[in-house]
């Protein structure tokens, strides 16, 4: 019943979709008002109507309806309520289903806003949103339909369908298989979430330079509607990608968060192109310029955001045949296809258009360092893409499955971040227009030798890895550069309001939010650029098998293993928990528990590191084996990961930095009342 | 016995019990295998598990890669080098479980294709730069208005009764 509720809110959403992004179109061409303001309307309607199929959903989910075969899947009689929510998006039929719920959430937001100035805009709007949410219900309703029942059928085989088969009978199994152990953790809980935000957020600035383009409104105005919904998005991608790295470092047990997977990667490339894009979009705004390449931009980032889904969604990561099996594989490839083929002849449509209305003037400005940054992103998006694309191609030509890895994308990128992080120095002093190699230099300069003293401290405490030096002064110099422009903007409200300095500090970032958030994104880059620098040049690990009592050691931090014990959870688990005692340089820190739960339902085993944390480093313990007699032996493998917490640390300040650069201006008529009001207290006075 | 002879002894003797006495004192430090835990790791780092997907066998948990990762041990203690190891992986699971693609035939195109992107987007940015330098890009004329068929109606019957027509 419940099911059949669901269902039926998903299908009725799809046409209120359809009918929407036809009538908003059909009203836009002929002229007609009413038919835009009748789609406006059945978009409007979609977020409430899918509503309805996710309350439906949820409501499976919490009462063990195990015969519809998704609730069978990722929930079980075990598991804690939250998680049986939780387990919407844990599985491919509910992630479909959430990621509509969350679209219609952002397009309802985004068709609330006032359209009084760019009413031309909102049938196109409405057009491109509805037709992708109506992609994504199209999936659901016709292909992955998380509402589908299990059901017998005569000659015994068991299938899956939202309708009885003829002569079938309905499959009512007493416990559901539970959700997959690796996401029963709270960083997988909040992960997926905010990724999924991140990409439905994107659709919204592709959805207003559609609109520009088709109604060939060459000027800024969808740059200006939009910068902050893309920053919203690219705050969420990032909070995405920073969770997802926390989420990996806590559960996967490798003693990493980044393994340059092909799942990571395809959440990393709309943000490489989105990060591009927040910085060029910057030259439009100030100097009329790159207004083809904004585009382009925003074309990439949502065909990205698509691919992304795909590449998780349709196996095409695990093989080309798992894809051309999946029903839905073939589907996003047609749709990707669709969207870039429409954006682009749009494009070239209105290239004319779209010219620039400044030349460059010099090229120690602040735009052409922008474009070498967006040179450089899209580098790094390339190897990326190529990355995750040539084992498909490898095997789809030669029947040959290879392995893109880690030490591909390391060394393929790391020239670029370089690039990226001198950038970053550099650009804060160069001028828009007209600047100078001559002027840059004179304000460089002390910066640059502030940095420099870093080198030879480092070379004392006896780092002597030239690519960690390189990196940590990098960084040193863009924290000059960029706490000097802190400084720099306070000292002056400083000495021209008399204001005391913090307070001027505040005022300057308060008044210039976007500016200086970004500076604070900078910092936060380059904290977790030490970080990064930190753990993956300086990691040491090692591995030895200990009985009771035995000891091993790794740098400053000598651990000595206790203990095993073994016992079964409530929740179907059977836990191997060791107890082993950290010293560092001799001093006890602590006991720390790595363990292995092995669950049953599922038949899949997961391992929890113990980690000793500090800013200094993490001492981090996996329990990888033990004997039969656990007294008589246990396996540890030990990481030593120096400044990896400023990894954590970093991504909070570039959240902080985000926000700030994203948060709402005060809206003008409430100011404008404000200073109303004020003047009528002065008149009384 | 030559007093050299019960010199010897002692000294052998008091090293036994001066090593003995510190064993007893201080907790045992794990005696490694041979080849140890360590060595085994650095040859299965860098190899790919075969059957799951883009896990490295070092750090793979599931049973299957600890045979795998036994079998390494196996062949160190043959006297194989690391080499020989990955490439017996590769005869018997494909190039899959290297962790980069070995570079012959399509295989190339790995290493070749971003470079050269990253080459061309250098060429292009310079000639979109001097191109910008040298021929300042004409003022666009204002647009849309005369696009608008009504206005350009409009504009054109208010030029033609101010000329007179």
């Amino acid at each position: 019943m419940l099911a059949d509720l669901g269902y039926f809110a998903v299908a009725i959403t799809f046409a209120a979709a359809l009918y929407g992004a036809g009538a908003a179109a059909y009203g836009a061409i002929r002229r007609r008002p009413a038919f835009v303001e009748s789609g406006r309307r059945a978009m409007l309607l979609t977020w409430p109507l899918i509503t309805v199929a996710a309350l439906s959903l949820i409501g499976l989910l919490l009462t063990r309806q195990y015969q519809v075969a998704y609730v069978a899947s990722v929930t079980s009689d075990s598991m804690p309520t939250y998680l049986k929510i939780t387990s919407w998006w844990g599985g491919q039929q509910g992630s479909l289903l959430f990621w509509s719920w969350l679209m219609a959430g952002f397009t309802t937001a985004a068709s609330l806003r006032k359209w009084d100035r760019d009413r031309e805009f909102l049938p196109w709007v409405i057009v491109i949103t509805m037709i992708t949410l109506a992609f994504f219900l199209s999936l659901i309703l016709f292909f992955e339909n998380p509402f589908a029942r299990l059901w017998q059928t005569i000659d015994g085989q068991q299938v899956t369908a939202l309708f009885q088969p003829a002569g079938a009978v309905a499959l009512h199994p007493t416990d559901g298989n539970g959700l997959n152990p690796l996401l029963r953790h709270p960083g997988m809980i909040i992960h997926p979430p905010m990724l999924y935000l991140g990409f439905v957020s994107s659709v919204i600035p592709y959805a207003f330079a559609m609109a520009a383009l088709v109604t060939g409104r060459s000027d800024d105005r969808w740059i200006r509607l939009t910068r902050r919904w893309a920053l919203v998005a690219w705050l969420f991608l990032s909070l995405g990608l920073i969770l997802g790295g926390r989420w990996a470092y806590d559960v996967l047990g490798w003693g990493g968060y980044w393994g340059w997977d092909p799942v990571e990667i395809a959440a990393f490339m709309p943000w490489l192109t989105g990060t591009a894009f927040l910085h060029s979009v910057m030259v439009q705004e100030k100097r009329g310029m790159l207004k083809h390449w904004n585009m382009t931009l925003i074309i990439m980032t949502y065909s990205l955001v698509i691919f992304g889904t795909f590449l998780t969604r349709s196996g095409v990561l695990s093989s080309v045949h798992a894809f051309a099996q999946s029903s839905i594989g073939p589907m996003f490839f047609g749709f990707i296809s669709l969207m870039l083929v429409v954006s682009v002849s749009l494009l070239i449509r209105r290239w004319r258009q779209l010219g620039g209305d400044n030349e460059l003037q010099s090229f120690a400005s602040r735009e052409s360092f922008f474009l070498v940054n967006n040179l450089l992103f899209m580098g790094i998006a390339i190897i990326c893409l190529w990355g995750v694309l040539f084992p498909i191609i490898s095997e789809l030509f030669t029947g040959q499955k290879v392995t893109v890895g880690p030490p591909f994308y390391t060394q393929a990128t790391a020239p670029l971040w370089i690039g990226l992080l001198l950038l970053m120095g550099i650009a804060p002093l160069s001028a828009y227009g007209h600047s100078t190699w001559k002027t840059l230099g004179r304000s460089i300069w002390k910066p640059l030798a502030v940095s420099l003293i870093i080198l030879p401290v480092l070379i004392v405490k006896s780092v002597t890895n030239p690519a960690a030096l390189l990196g940590y002064w990098l960084v040193a110099f863009v924290a000059c550069v960029t706490l000097f422009e802190f400084w720099r903007g306070a000292w002056a409200r400083h000495q021209r309001h008399g204001e005391n300095f913090f307070r001027a500090l505040n005022r300057l970032i308060g008044r210039n939010r976007r500016r200086y958030g970004g500076y604070i994104i900078h910092l936060g880059v380059i904290v977790m650029a030490l970080g990064i620098i930190g753990s993956q040049m300086f990691q040491q690990q090692t591995q030895a098998t200990l009985a009771e009592g035995e000891q091993l050691t790794l740098g400053p931090y000598t651990m000595t293993y206790n203990s095993l014990a073994e016992f079964n959870t409530a929740d179907g688990r059977q836990v191997d928990r060791a107890v082993v005692s950290v010293f560092r340089d001799g001093k006890p820190v602590g006991e720390l528990h790595p363990r292995r739960d092995y669950y049953f339902a599922a038949q899949q085993p997961m391992t929890i590191p113990g980690v000793r944390s500090s800013l200094q480093d993490d001492f981090y313990v996996i329990l990888v084996g033990w004997e039969p007699i656990a007294s008589q032996g246990a396996t540890f493998k030990v990481y030593l990961n120096p400044l990896i917490n400023f990894v954590w640390l970093g991504g909070f300040v570039f959240i902080f930095g985000t926000i700030i650069a994203a948060w709402p201006d005060p809206d003008p008529q409430v100011v404008r009342r404000r200073v109303k009001s004020g003047r009528h207290a002065l008149a009384r006075t | 016995m030559t007093a050299r002879r019960s010199l010897a002894l002692v000294l052998l003797a008091t090293t036994v019990a001066v090593g003995f006495s510190l064993a007893v004192s201080r907790p045992a430090q794990a005696q490694p295998p041979t080849p140890s835990d360590n060595q085994v790791n650095q040859v299965a780092s860098q190899l790919y598990c075969p059957v799951c997907e883009n896990v490295p066998l070092d750090v793979c948990p599931t049973q299957a890669c600890a045979q795998w990762r036994e079998l390494i041990r196996e062949k160190l203690a043959a006297g194989w080098s690391d080499d020989q190891i990955k490439q017996y992986f590769v005869t018997q699971y494909g190039d899959r479980v290297l962790a980069t693609p070995p570079a012959h035939g399509l295989n190339w195109l790995v290493y070749v294709l971003p470079p050269v992107a990253i080459l061309i987007g250098v060429g292009v940015l310079a000639g979109v730069l001097r191109s910008w330098r040298r021929s300042p890009v004409p003022e666009p004329e204002p647009p849309s208005i005369t696009e608008n068929p009504y206005v350009r109606q409009m504009e054109e019957e208010l030029q033609r009764r101010e000329r007179g027509e």
